[in-house]
């Protein structure tokens, strides 16, 4: 993940200053929330490990989507792959958790490596249409790989030993959100780092302009691979903790319309803003939870709905809303 | 055997024609006007559910419920372009895809509730059905109607686009829209028409499709990826870029299930990803 070094130094002497990485108090008040639920809402809590995976799924889109500036239709992919992996491990008697998600991750990771030399070759279109492709094949080879996947039944009998030895996984998900929580958390931190380091001023180069970037001495294709590969890790990562936390892998991780239902949590929640992915999870999951006596398809419908307004009126989804209602209200000192 | 492996060529072939009648409209849409349109496949949805609902509840015979797909697509074309993908072609790709997928959704949840989520069986007139024998091989008759419309449209298309006025201000603004918009060529009727035209073309191919590929809600997705390959490695600005494509496509995929069941699919993703990978600017591209 080093960028080269001239590239880093080019950046970080010049004028433009390093985003502010100082935590705001309501940064802090927002993960003490979410620590909060755990003994405010105990009876939630298998939905609220839903939920924080899916916000680190959503979190690593974002890195690739607002960071990277690359559009994927088939980041579920590495959720897939990290949740087989994660699930593949368990049922073959690796049942360590934080050894499995290492192990999920850093599979994703190289496989991401691999996608991502095809994926920074084209252009927008050409962009899509491979992580798209990526996507299907990987649908279909879990499907026909029955010895190692158990194909459309799904990976069952995934057994997960205590977190530490001491915390074991029960029905009511205490532990699995606690624990999926930790690591939303000290993944968050380190991409919050990141995305404030030189390489993420490099990284927000790339999206405003990319053709100056090589005038400053900074390759954006392997800034693209470098993005793509810790997005496809993260991923990983998420989707090793959905194998864990509910024990148990079907195809439809790879399933296009979870790629698709990621993009629109990210772009509901806010493109580019690490915050929007988490919010964007967040509310779209207690959203789907809610209206869940709704049939599936009419759900779609809305979503659908929602998306097409959102494109064509609201850009900057939630965080961009509150963003400028901030700044109104700043303007405006009562 | 080699009568079998001709049966499956003409097979892969009518499927490939079938593609690229779907297709050609979102190839031309991509190079006009540089739009990611994934909704594409909903309009030749729309064009199928035409089709079955004219023909159950109106009697209409299936030969007359084509045009009338046609005209019906078209018009949702020309009406959605003009009211909402126009304001979207300024945009990137990202607001593209999103508002396109959004459209996607939108037209899978309004046809499960309007028609359920079913298979839409639909009834062939007798004189389509059955098998002609050529030489040996048996053909289906209705895939030779098939292909034998695909090449009518096909030499249309090409009169249309080398041989018309209207022709030469779709080519003029595919290559230069600014300039084309500099002489006098009102670039948004064009648009509108092509945007027209294309859906259209995908109606027609979603209603002659519906024996083949089958029509429930899920259409749009299921083909998706079919659908966009073959206009992105076909690539813009050329019809036989996109028929090529949609021909190696349809026959590879038919040759794919037919001898070698186990791997299924793949067959056709592994070769877009290798087209893709090899042509990244397209079959007949031009490198700019």
């Amino acid at each position: 993940m080093r960028i080269d070094s001239n590239g880093a130094r080019a950046v970080a002497s010049s004028t433009v200053s390093l985003a502010q990485d100082r935590w705001r108090p309501l940064e802090v008040v927002f993960w003490f929330s979410l620590l909060g639920v755990f003994f405010v809402l105990p009876e939630r809590l298998v939905l609220g490990s839903q939920i924080v995976y899916t916000a680190l799924f959503a979190l690593s889109l974002d890195l690739l989507l607002g960071y990277g500036g690359i559009v994927s239709l088939g980041h579920a992919a590495f959720f897939g792959i990290g949740a087989y992996t994660a699930g593949v491990l368990a049922v073959h008697g690796l049942s360590e958790p934080i050894t499995g998600l290492v192990c999920a991750g850093t599979l994703a990771g190289a496989i991401g490596l691999c996608v991502s030399l095809l994926v920074v070759r084209g252009r927008d279109m050409a962009r899509l249409m491979v992580t798209l492709a990526i996507g299907l094949v990987l649908l279909e080879l879990a499907n026909r790989w029955t010895d190692l996947t158990g194909g459309v039944d799904g990976l069952d009998g995934i057994k997960v030993s205590p977190l530490l030895g001491a915390f074991a996984f029960g029905l009511d998900g205490r532990t699995s959100y606690l624990y999926g929580l930790a690591i939303l958390f000290l993944v968050f931190v380190w991409v919050r780092r990141l995305v404030s380091s030189p390489f993420g001023l490099a990284l927000r180069g790339l999206r405003e302009g990319e053709a100056r970037l090589p005038a400053i001495g900074i390759s954006v294709r392997r800034m693209q691979v470098t993005v793509f590969t810790l997005a496809a890790a993260i991923a990983g990562v998420a989707g090793g903790l959905l194998a864990q936390t509910t024990q148990f892998v079907g195809i439809d991780v790879f399933a296009f319309s979870r790629s698709a239902e990621l993009v629109i949590m990210v772009v509901l929640g806010g493109v580019g803003r690490l915050y929007g992915a988490l919010v964007g999870a967040l509310v779209y999951m207690v959203a789907q939870d809610l209206l869940s006596g709704l049939n599936h398809v009419y759900w779609q419908f809305w979503v659908g709905f929602l998306l097409v307004l959102v494109v064509l009126s609201a850009r900057g989804g939630i965080m961009g809303g509150v963003a400028l209602l901030k700044a109104r209200l700043q303007r405006a000192p009562t | 055997m080699l009568s079998n492996f001709l049966g499956v060529v003409f097979d892969g072939v009518a499927y490939g024609c079938l593609l690229f009648l779907i297709s050609i409209g979102l190839s031309v849409t991509m190079g006009l006007m540089n739009f990611v349109n994934l909704a594409h496949g909903a309009f030749a949805m729309l064009g199928g559910y035409v089709c079955v609902y004219s023909m159950t509840r109106h009697g209409v015979p299936f030969l007359l419920t084509l045009p009338l797909a046609f005209i019906a697509t078209a018009l949702a074309g020309v009406v959605l372009e003009r009211l909402l993908y126009r304001r979207l072609y300024a945009s990137g790709p990202l607001d593209q895809v999103l508002f396109s997928i959004g459209l996607t959704f939108m037209a899978i949840g309004a046809t499960t509730y309007v028609f359920g989520s079913a298979q839409q069986p639909i009834q062939l007139p007798a004189f389509l059905q059955g098998q002609v024998s050529v030489v040996g091989v048996a053909l289906g008759v209705y895939r030779l109607l098939l292909i034998a419309v695909v090449l009518v449209i096909r030499f249309g298309l090409g009169f249309l686009f080398s041989r018309t006025r209207f022709g030469a201000q779709v080519r003029a603004a595919v290559d230069n829209r600014d300039v084309c918009a500099g002489v006098g060529v009102d670039v948004d009727r064009v648009f509108c028409l092509t945007f027209g035209l294309g859906s259209g073309l995908a109606g027609l191919g979603g209603t002659l499709g519906i024996d083949l590929l089958g029509l429930d809600p899920t259409f749009p997705l299921k083909y998706l990826v079919s659908f966009l390959l073959i206009a992105t490695v076909g690539g813009t600005g050329t019809i036989k870029g996109p028929l090529a494509t949609a021909l190696l496509l349809g026959v590879f995929d038919d040759a794919g299930k037919y001898y070698v069941p186990q791997i299924g699919a793949f067959v056709i993703y592994v070769l877009a990803l290798i087209l893709l990978v090899v042509f990244p600017a397209g079959l007949f591209g031009r490198r700019s």
